[in-house]
């Protein structure tokens, strides 16, 4: 079964998700996620939704979860890249992902976990 | 309402939503839907296949491109024989859920048609219809 | 009552076509649409050539009192065209439907001439051919308006677009200046076009000034804020300016909680975007002045 991969830049994890996303697909990207961040002891993590024609709640659901996972080990999760159609929908959908943070694309997204670990760091 | 075009596609699988998901919107794109449109069609077919399969345990859905006078549209109709709602009422509020979700299932897919429909029979099975015009 | 006596309306076209289309082309040399200068006379020659061409394949099905059946596809087509085309030149519906009633009366010339002895069939030919010629006259009326109606719906369209001009004040803060009644449906249009703006020019802020919107609506207040909600989730930052006091006690009374920034004017909005973005204005008389206090 095809998976997304997970790539390390530095402290950060990067998940660009490219494929249209099956249920399982979902689950196994939380999993895959929860565990590189304890093995990496990363402090960031960017999940990069750009090519992502739809997020219905379930998979809304997977990015909340991962921020809160992240939360609990300690690292930030930033939600980058999504579609204005898409935005639209979910809004519409009534799920507004107040747990996620986001950010316009990678750059601005990897400049906004720096800011967020640097704010903990310094407070 | 007259039917132009209609296709069946079985509800069995998560793989199934993943092919119901680009088949409404290789439909929505036929029928000239603007971007956001065809997201939200999309959008709200996935979220009832879901619940046809995770609650009706599974189902079809019947796929019908339809016009009305001037208008043209898409209807959606996911029907399944699992065990109903017994309060349709309160499966429509938001943040309602008999299962592990957000409990925004129905009622955000409402939100996204023009049309939506419930019908639903303890112990017979359950038929939602959705309707998004051009 | 006479009914269904098969009419020689149309064997007494097809024989007498060019007789028929000679003393009509005679009679419209004084109409309106000449006299107008929407039409000289060969294109009008041109145009009453071509209806009575139609006019004469349509004939030959018999069908006469059934113009929007399939056999007379061609002729309505025609008069579609003419009557968009007439239009366009700033005729009137009855300038337009007079090209067709102006058949009648060498049309009835022909039928007085063939039943000259036969009072009780030529009153029944007159009278279907009357039914007839009005039907279509009525229908050139019907497609000037259609006409229309497609030009006020391609309109509204492009009013639409530019009443929302999206506009870039610095490098990554773009606003939208509001002016007018919002509609759910402009504003709908709005937000759409604000969102695609934010990824196109990757502005991270936007402002969204309603100083000339008059009134707000708790449709439009809940489409405000669903735009504020969509543009975090893409990753940018909506600030909201120019919200007058009877806007302000309204969406109290509708208990709208309107959980963004809001500020007084664009310019407030503007000043604290481009603090956001680390940007300050400074007075270049007196550099070391700090910024205004908040």
């Amino acid at each position: 079964m095809d998976q997304i991969p997970i790539m390390k830049i530095g402290d950060c994890l990067l998940v660009s998700i490219q494929v249209d996303m099956h249920d399982q697909l979902a689950i196994s990207l939380q999993d895959n996620l929860t565990t590189r961040i304890v093995q990496t002891r990363a402090r960031g993590v960017m999940i990069d939704i750009s090519a992502l024609e739809i997020v219905d709640s379930f998979i809304g659901r997977m990015l909340n979860n991962i921020a809160s996972m992240s939360r609990v080990l300690d690292a930030v999760t930033v939600v980058v890249g999504m579609q204005p159609a898409v935005a639209i929908t979910l809004v519409e959908l009534g799920l507004t992902l107040p747990g996620v943070r986001t950010a316009l694309d990678v750059d601005r997204g990897l400049a906004l976990i720096r800011r967020l670990i640097d704010d903990e760091a310094g407070s | 309402m007259d039917v132009e075009k209609q296709a069946t596609l079985a509800v069995k699988s998560a793989e199934d939503i993943v092919r119901i998901r680009r088949e409404v919107r290789s439909w929505a794109v036929e029928s000239k839907f603007s971007l956001v449109d065809q997201t939200k069609i999309v959008t709200a077919a996935s979220e009832i296949a879901r619940n046809t399969l995770d609650y009706g345990g599974g189902g079809q859905l019947a796929l019908e491109k339809v016009r009305q006078g001037e208008r043209r549209g898409l209807r959606l109709t996911f029907s399944d024989q699992g065990p109903g709602i017994p309060d349709i009422q309160r499966a429509l509020t938001d943040g309602y859920t008999s299962g592990s979700g957000l409990g925004l299932g129905l009622s955000g897919s409402k939100r996204l048609c023009n049309e939506f429909y419930l019908e639903s029979k303890p112990g017979v099975g359950t038929t939602v219809t959705l309707i998004r015009w051009k | 009552m006479p009914t269904k006596k098969a009419t020689t309306i149309p064997t007494l076209v097809a024989a007498h076509g060019k007789q028929l289309l000679e003393s009509w082309l005679g009679l419209q040399k004084d109409s309106s649409l000449v006299a107008s200068g929407a039409v000289d006379t060969a294109t009008l020659h041109n145009y009453s050539e071509r209806f009575l061409s139609e006019f004469h394949k349509a004939l030959a099905s018999g069908r006469l009192d059934a113009i929007g059946g399939a056999d007379w596809a061609g002729v309505r087509e025609f008069l579609s065209d003419f009557s968009r085309g007439m239009a366009q030149h700033g005729l009137t519906p009855s300038q337009i439907a007079t090209f067709v009633f102006s058949l009648k009366q060498p049309l009835f010339a022909l039928l007085s001439h063939e039943f000259k002895s036969d009072a009780q069939r030529l009153s029944e030919e007159l009278w279907q051919a009357t039914l007839l010629i009005d039907s279509l006259g009525l229908y050139t009326s019907e497609a000037f308006q259609k006409s229309r109606e497609e030009v006020i719906i391609r309109q509204q369209e492009e009013m639409l677009e530019l009443s929302t001009p999206v506009v870039e004040l610095w490098e990554g803060i773009v606003a939208v200046p509001l002016i007018g009644t919002l509609d759910s449906e402009r504003t709908q249009v709005v937000m759409e076009s604000l969102l695609q703006h934010i990824v196109t020019t990757g502005a991270e802020i936007a402002i969204i000034d309603i100083t000339g919107v008059p009134t707000v609506d708790t449709l439009v207040a809940q489409h405000l804020i669903k735009t504020v909600a969509a543009a975090r989730l893409m990753g940018a930052d909506c600030i909201i300016s120019g919200i007058r006091p009877q806007i302000a006690q309204t969406i109290v009374h509708l208990g709208v909680e309107l959980s963004v920034t809001s500020k007084a004017t664009m310019a407030d909005a503007l000043q604290l975007a481009l603090r956001r973005i680390g940007k300050t204005v400074v007075d270049r008389k007196t550099p070391q002045a700090a910024s205004p206090a908040e």
